[in-house]
């Protein structure tokens, strides 16, 4: 056991760390593993890899993305904005550069090679981009004068403007809702509010009338016609599973859902391991975004607030999308179930979010949840 | 301090020094932002409040869905049409010469009345000793249910049906059924592809005749079961199961990952046989849908290489930009647009267009592409058919694909045949064009005569176009450096062209995996029929090499040397025995 005395930055973390949420996303990570053994053999049989090709690669991912989010943990909230500068400003780069070399899988440029590896770099966006957005709202909150509004305005045009160009609209749709979530919570005018309520229909229509496959997808959805194969098998699958599940290696459907192993992986859990396992997942889901959101409540330094809501509300709706569309309730939308989905970019950067918010959780002694102000030297008050 | 903060740092200075305002709200700065900070601060709390709350609906809502399909019923009934249309006739399938391709049979199929069983359990024990696959719990749920009746397994065996009538059930019956039968197993399988368990076309020819109406019949009830007038095609079986054969064959021997051919009557359009491998048995679909057994001939679409190469001295030939006296210049790569073009059977000299066919060089493609220039070159493909969707009666055909934009680089890659992908089935239909007197007639799978052929054909080069084609084919078989020479047929005059494109692998063109294909016709002096075959990446082929002169062509020589004498081809020896000299 680590001494309380001890004041070394292991001891240190071990005693301020938050072990709900260590414990959770430990746990999802190994649930998610234990998925990819009944979801990715179909799916890797049906491309004609090795049957457990994808479990594989699974595994390759979990230590380094455990690695990072532990890492990560042991930031303090300044190496936190820090790192999610230098990381927004790398996956911006990679994000424009993804356009004109870029690798093109089904009409999208999402994937950029390096080496072996294709690198998704909207992934790694998200959480720096939350950060630095949640420091932004925090500083023009301390003072007002600071147009930290329009800058965070400035950089979601930019972000959306390259989503927009990839295309893809998933990742779109749920920056656009964390995004406006922080807004909304750093006090943004209800007048705003409405003008955003505007813009963000506007962009959902001119997606509808100029992109004939989300018009499709649209259209499907409410009158349930047309090609709803997938999620009839979706469907199919749960109900084959029922309360309990047909039992680890029993499904079927997996074989034929598309995209078992990524934006499917619900239904296949539910086929084998039941309905009353899937709400127990939920139940994880939901653990986070709330302990988060009532930390945020009770935290006093507005970055910290922010930033720990915007990181919840990122797991949150990200994982509230995937699962409503697995279960009917949104239209589809390929969209990863946090720490479940396969997908190397994904699980890391997913990690790197739980490492930023394990990072800002960290219980710290009242009088140091003001951080030394950025701006403070400016103002002539004393450094710490 | 970081860069980013600097420079926010250094902003709000020169906004505080800028405005008098800003230096007084300087001057009892902390006071204030403390109050603003408290402020907001409560404001921030009840929005992360209003947020906490609308988690919660989402959530509530997602156990919500959760519960309803937790509870949802299964369903019992299967959805199988009345019993009259369970005995609807299709119409037989027959080739050209009267043989069955496919004929319907009468089965039977498995029903219960689950009021009048006594013991669901006994029942259920007994039947799963002859369909030891049945579903036990969904049975069970019928069995047990309160109905009166209920489907256990359609399309029994008949060694099934005596099994199940001697355990002796009460209340377990059998309905007699139509189902769809293919004497010829996988040989045909991709023409006439499939019908599903409800009797109902949904591929190939199949799918063809219900569009014709036989689907509309049968949705208003008004098919039974008389039999139907059979439905003749174009196909010969025997050279269909020739084909068949040497795809098989050479597949074994070339190891690729896939093959195809096609046999074509240049002047009526008629295919004569047509084979994808791997295949499937339409008997038993279980494989059907799989995607490597597509119809590669007419649902696949491939840069055909070379074999363009006879497209685009057609061209020149027909705009008369060059004669066959022409010559190009073929002494170094061409460098266009940061592109080089080199030949792969280098020969660094000047060339003749004879020799650039037969020595298959791409700078002198490429060169006589250039002369004709964008716009006659699209043209010209357009005319043969090559850049549009076929029109035929198989459901399974892919539309070519080209360059959004033709630039010259594109002109000058597609007169070798990359940057055009095309199905085989319509570069075999543009190739009969080049030899059938100039025609390009719609290929068709059912019975077409010359007059009929007549009226659809239409002109699309000029008969002394067509005059030096055929010599050009012919050579490059009888030429000793010819890369067709393993096509050779004694007597009957084949000639063709071959291509060996490479594959583009990860949106790269990849060294050693080839697409190969040899399009050919026979006999040159007055030519019937087309031969198409092609090959998807051979790892090897004869003396060890797996470019198209020594996978493809020898397998179209194969096809040619079993189905010529069938078609009544009339060997010709001629008189100076060139035509014997050549064997393989």
């Amino acid at each position: 056991m680590v001494s309380r005395a001890d004041r070394g930055r292991v001891a240190d973390w071990f005693w301020t760390i938050d072990r709900y949420f260590l414990f959770v996303f430990v746990l999802l990570m190994g649930i998610g593993f234990m998925l990819s053994f009944a979801a990715s053999p179909a799916v890797a049989e049906r491309i004609g890899a090795p049957e457990f090709h994808f479990v594989t690669r699974h595994a390759e991912f979990l230590l380094p993305a455990l690695a990072v989010m532990i890492g990560f943990s042991f930031m303090t909230p300044k190496t936190v904005r820090r790192t999610a500068v230098i990381m927004l400003i790398i996956s911006l780069t990679l994000m424009v550069l993804v356009l004109f070399i870029g690798v093109e899988v089904k009409g999208s440029r999402r994937w950029i090679s390096v080496g072996p590896l294709g690198i998704q770099a909207s992934e790694f966006m998200k959480p720096a981009f939350i950060v630095v957005c949640a420091w932004l709202f925090a500083e023009h909150q301390k003072q007002p004068e600071i147009p930290g509004n329009l800058f965070a305005i400035l950089l979601y045009g930019i972000v959306v403007a390259l989503l927009v160009a990839e295309p893809d609209l998933g990742q779109t749709i749920l920056t656009t809702s964390v995004w406006a979530g922080m807004f909304f919570m750093a006090g943004m005018p209800w007048l705003w509010i409405a003008l955003l309520a505007i813009f963000a229909v506007g962009g959902l229509t001119s997606a509808y009338l100029l992109l004939p496959h989300v018009a499709a997808r649209i259209d499907k959805f409410l009158t349930g016609e047309g090609d709803t194969f997938q999620v009839d098998t979706a469907r199919q699958a749960i109900f084959r599973g029922g309360w309990f599940g047909q039992g680890p290696g029993e499904g079927q459907m997996k074989k034929i859902i598309p995209d078992a192993h990524t934006d499917f992986v619900f239904s296949v859990a539910a086929e084998e391991f039941g309905i009353i396992f899937c709400m127990a997942l939920v139940a994880l889901f939901a653990f986070i975004v709330m302990r988060g959101l009532s930390i945020a409540y009770r935290e006093k330094d507005p970055f910290n607030r922010f930033a720990i809501s915007g990181l919840v509300l990122q797991f949150g709706i990200q994982s509230f999308i995937n699962i409503g569309v697995n279960l009917e309730l949104l239209p589809a939308k390929g969209m990863t179930l946090p720490f479940i989905s396969y997908g190397g970019s994904s699980m890391i950067a997913i990690c790197m979010t739980a490492g930023f918010i394990l990072a800002l959780t960290r219980h710290r002694p009242e009088t140091r949840s003001r951080e030394r102000s950025l701006f403070s030297i400016a103002h002539g008050h004393p450094a710490e | 301090m970081s860069f980013l903060s600097r420079i926010m740092n250094i902003k709000s200075k020169a906004h505080f020094s800028a405005t008098p305002r800003g230096v007084r709200r300087a001057g009892d700065g902390k006071a204030r932002f403390e109050g603003t900070l408290k402020r907001s601060g409560a404001q921030a709390k009840s929005r992360v409040g209003i947020i906490f709350a609308g988690f919660t609906v989402a959530y509530v809502i997602i156990g919500g869905r959760l519960v309803e399909y937790g509870m949802a019923k299964p369903e019992t009934v299967s959805s199988i049409m009345p019993s009259d249309n369970l005995l609807a006739s299709r119409p037989d399938l027959l080739d050209r010469n009267g043989q069955v391709l496919a004929t319907d049979i009468r089965t039977v199929s498995l029903y219960a009345e689950p009021s009048k069983i006594i013991d669901p359990d006994e029942a259920l024990e007994e039947l799963s000793s002859v369909l030891p696959d049945l579903d036990a719990k969904s049975t069970y749920r019928k069995l047990s249910s309160k109905s009166h009746f209920q489907w256990l397994r359609r399309q029994l065996t008949p060694r099934q049906q005596s099994q199940i009538l001697a355990l002796g059930i009460p209340g377990i019956g059998f309905r007699p059924e139509k189902r769809r039968f293919y004497p010829g197993g996988s040989i045909a399988s991709h023409i006439l592809g499939l019908v599903n368990i409800d009797n109902r076309g949904i591929a190939g020819m199949e799918k063809y005749i219900d569009s014709q109406g036989l689907a509309d019949l049968a949705a208003v009830g008004m098919t039974n079961d008389a039999k139907l007038e059979p439905v003749k095609l174009s196909i010969d079986l025997r050279v269909q199961n020739a084909l068949h054969e040497v795809l098989v064959d050479g597949m074994q021997r070339y190891q690729g990952i896939g093959a195809g051919g096609v046999v074509l009557n240049v002047h009526t359009g008629e295919v004569l046989a047509l084979a994808s491998y791997p295949d499937f048995d339409p008997n038993d679909p279980t494989h059907a849908l799989d995607p490597d057994r597509l119809n590669r001939v007419s649902a696949g679409t491939y840069e055909m290489g070379s074999t363009f190469k006879a497209f685009t001295i057609a061209m020149g030939l027909d705009y008369g930009t060059m004669t066959l006296g022409t010559t190009f210049d073929a002494t170094k790569p061409l460098y266009i647009g940061g592109f080089t073009i080199h030949d792969f059977h280098g020969t660094r000299r000047v060339l003749t267009v004879d020799e650039v066919f037969v020595h298959s060089s791409n700078i002198g493609a490429a060169r006589m592409a250039d002369a004709v220039g964008l716009d006659g070159h699209k043209a010209f493909l357009t005319r043969l058919g090559l850049l549009s969707r076929m029109d035929t009666e198989l459901p399974e055909v892919a539309t070519p694909s080209q360059p959004r934009v033709w630039k010259r680089i594109n002109s000058m890659t597609i007169a070798y045949g990359h940057g055009v992908a095309t199905t085989p089935l319509q570069t075999a239909v543009a190739g009969a064009a080049l030899v059938n007197g100039g025609y390009l007639i719609q290929p068709t799978f059912l019975p077409r005569t010359r007059q009929e052929a007549d009226k659809v054909a239409v002109k699309v080069v000029k008969d002394s176009t067509v005059r030096d084609m055929r010599k050009l084919f012919r050579d490059n078989v009888v030429e000793s450096v010819g890369s067709g020479k393993q096509a050779a047929v004694p007597g009957f005059d084949v000639g063709g062209k071959t291509g060996t494109a490479e594959k583009l692998v990860r949106g790269r063109y990849v060294n050693g995996h080839n697409f190969n294909a040899f399009l050919s016709a026979f006999p040159m002096r007055d030519p019937q029929y087309m031969v198409l075959v092609f090959i998807d990446d051979p790892r090897t082929g004869e003396h060890n090499s797996n470019l198209a002169g020594n996978t493809a062509t020898p397998m179209v020589g194969r096809v040619i040397a079993r189905v010529a004498p069938l078609l009544g081809v009339q060997p010709k020896f001629g008189p100076d025995g060139s035509a014997t000299l050549v064997s393989y």
